[in-house]
C-alpha cells in the first residue's frame, strides 16, 4: 500500500503505470483521479488551496484504506493527495486499487473516495473572481459513507 | 491548608498544545498555542478559550460546524484529555 501526501504535481499516467508493474497476477485495476473543476464557465474556480494536518493527513488515509482492504482483502493500493496551491484541470488526487476481480476494485475505489471526501484530513479553499471561500462540507458526503455501513 | 489547596490547583494544570486548522485558524489569526488550563473535557476548554478575546469567541461561536482532535485521534465536547496532548480544532474534512 502506498500513501503519498505532497504538494507538487504528479503525472497520473506515470503513476498508475508504475503502481501496475508493481505486482504479478493482475486481475482487475480500478483508478479515480480528482481534478480541480473550471466550471461553471460564468465563476469559474481560479484557484484552489488545500490545506492539510500532518501527521492526522496520513493516518486518516491509512485507516480509510486499511478499512477497505480487510473488506474487499486486496493487496495492492495508490492513495495520492496533494496540498497547498492547486489550478483547474490539475489533478488533486487518485486513488487506484488492485484486485482479483474487477467489481471488488470499483466498490473499494468508490469506498475510498467516499471516506477521503470527509474522513481524510484536508480541507479545501476556492478562489473564484479573487474571492476565497472554504468548501462547505455537504450532507450527501455523510450520506456516501454511511451506505457503507448498511 | 491554604498552601495545599495551591498545590492541588498546580497540580491539575495541564499544558497542552492547540491546532487550529482553515477557517477557525483564519478567524482566531494564528496556527497553534501553547495554552495551559485546568478544564478536564474539551467543551470546558472551549469555554475558557471563548473568554480569551472576540476571535476566539467568532471562531467557536457555533460548535455544530467544529470538529475535534486530540492527539490525531477524532474526539467530541465530552472527551476528556492530558497533560502534554496536542488538541486540534477543525472544520468537517473536505477532501478527495
Amino acid at each position: 500500500m502506498t500513501i503519498r501526501v505532497q504538494q507538487q504535481p504528479f503525472d497520473v499516467g506515470h503513476e498508475l503505470n508504475r503502481f501496475m508493474m508493481g505486482f504479478d497476477g493482475i486481475g482487475a485495476v480500478v483508478n479515480f483521479v480528482g481534478m480541480v473543476r473550471s466550471q461553471p464557465e460564468d465563476d469559474p474556480i481560479e484557484k484552489l488551496v488545500i490545506e492539510h494536518y500532518p501527521g492526522m493527513t496520513e493516518s486518516s488515509i491509512l485507516r480509510i484504506v486499511d478499512a477497505a482492504k480487510r473488506r474487499w482483502q486486496f493487496e495492492h493500493s495508490l492513495v495520492i493527495h496533494r496540498y497547498g496551491e492547486l489550478f483547474p484541470r490539475e489533478a488533486i488526487m487518485m486513488v487506484a486499487v488492485q484486485t482479483a476481480h474487477r467489481e471488488a476494485a470499483f466498490d473499494a475505489a468508490k469506498f475510498l473516495m467516499d471516506f477521503l471526501k470527509s474522513r481524510a484530513a484536508f480541507w479545501k479553499k476556492e478562489y473564484r473572481n479573487g474571492v476565497a471561500e472554504w468548501v462547505h462540507h455537504r450532507a450527501e458526503d455523510d450520506r456516501a459513507i454511511k451506505k457503507w455501513s448498511q | 491548608m491554604r498552601r495545599r489547596r495551591f498545590f492541588y490547583w498546580v497540580k491539575k494544570m495541564k499544558q497542552i498544545e492547540i491546532l487550529y486548522f482553515a477557517w477557525i485558524r483564519e478567524r482566531i489569526g494564528q496556527p497553534k498555542d501553547q495554552w495551559t488550563t485546568n478544564s478536564d473535557t474539551i467543551a470546558g476548554l472551549v469555554a475558557e478559550l471563548c473568554k480569551r478575546g472576540p476571535e476566539f469567541k467568532a471562531a467557536f461561536h457555533d460548535l455544530a460546524a467544529i470538529r475535534v482532535a486530540i492527539n490525531q485521534e477524532m474526539a467530541s465536547l465530552e472527551s476528556s484529555f492530558h497533560d502534554g496532548c496536542e488538541v486540534a480544532f477543525f472544520p468537517p474534512m473536505t477532501g478527495g
